[in-house]
């Protein structure tokens, strides 16, 4: 991370300020305004659209590997996606994948 | 009687919100672990968790700056993640809209998932309770989150000084994002969404600036929306 005080500041309290604004927004001055459906609609797939693009180059290129596909890392990735869809349960799945991560690099080194 | 009854609601809330302090606490802990092992100071990293408390949006921006994105992607991207809320502003508006303004001001503040999830599940419900208790149910469930977020962050913060570099925590990051991402791919729509994303943003990843994610994004939720679009037209 390469960044001055002041940058990391703008970015801590802008993000702040641009995510208190969304949330206030219809709860505060946009009450009277009914979104329109479709915008609902694509707000509806804000998560799942930004998150996946996000960590697929983490999978595939890791830093720490230095942009090396990683097998170990792959399979740690996958693991904790399936134990995650089918259980909900975010420690399990984060736990998982990473056990599975520390086998693997123990074991092909 | 009115005044016991609203506060007995508020405690209602309370124990309805605190189940969700065991899914939010390992996020706040390893995001205060991992933003300290990036370089960020304490004060930093727990004005990041007081000001935004969004654990996905908190992850976004660390990665964003771990890539040492400029500035403005740091931004666009994790504020990027949080548009969802401006849905659960305007889902939440008719059942809180009546409340006095600063009430709805501190509301926004605690709107988070777990806090909205539950709300609105108990003003579907109950659509005829009094506004003043909605408010008090509201600011209940959010409450118990709210301050594990705080004191998670707080905690893995310190403990992140204590950990050596070497213990490759570094891909706990995805893996924390796969694992708020795992249980959201409830529908063919979301999937969908979810490859779109993926695949443009590995298809555009040679783009400056992490634009590729930007654009990638903004496709997976025109895919998402309009999957939907169709499959509801289908079902009517």
């Amino acid at each position: 991370m390469n960044y001055s005080t002041a940058e990391i500041w703008v970015i801590i309290v802008l993000m702040g300020i641009g995510t208190y604004l969304i949330r206030f927004s219809f709860l505060g001055p946009l009450g009277r305004w009914q979104m329109p459906p479709w915008a609902l609609r694509l707000l509806r797939y804000t998560p799942v659209a930004v998150l996946p693009g996000l960590v697929a180059p983490l999978v595939l290129w890791p830093a720490a590997t230095e942009g090396v596909p990683d097998p170990a890392r792959m399979l740690a990735a996958g693991t904790t996606l399936l134990v995650g869809y089918f259980t909900k349960n975010v420690v399990a799945s984060i736990l998982s994948g990473a056990g599975v991560l520390y086998l693997l690099s123990y074991f092909l080194g | 009687m009115v005044e016991s009854s609203t506060r007995s609601t508020f405690w209602r809330g309370f124990w309805a919100g605190m189940p969700f302090t065991l899914a939010v606490s390992p996020f706040g802990l390893a995001f205060g672990v991992l933003a300290t092992e990036a370089g960020l100071n304490l004060i930093e990293v727990m004005s990041m968790s007081v000001l935004v408390i969004a654990g996905a949006a908190q992850f976004t921006a660390l990665s964003q700056m771990q890539e040492n994105a400029p500035v403005i992607v740091v931004l666009i991207a994790a504020l990027a993640v949080n548009l969802r809320m401006a849905m659960y502003s305007a889902s939440l508006a008719p059942y809180l809209g009546p409340a006095p303004f600063w009430k709805r001001a501190v509301a926004a503040y605690i709107l988070v998932d777990n806090s909205y999830a539950v709300g609105v599940a108990e003003f579907e419900k109950k659509p005829e309770m009094p506004i003043a208790k909605k408010m008090a149910f509201f600011i209940g469930c959010a409450i118990p989150v709210w301050f594990v977020w705080y004191i998670a962050t707080f905690a893995g913060a310190l403990l992140g000084k204590s950990i050596p570099a070497e213990y490759s925590l570094d891909f706990v990051v995805p893996l924390a994002f796969l694992a708020i991402l795992a249980p959201m791919l409830k529908t063919l729509a979301h999937i969908a969404a979810a490859l779109t994303s993926i695949i443009v943003a590995l298809t555009l990843s040679f783009l400056p600036y992490s634009l590729g994610l930007l654009i990638a994004a903004a496709l997976a939720m025109a895919v998402g929306a309009e999957i939907e679009r169709r499959s509801g037209l289908v079902k009517s």
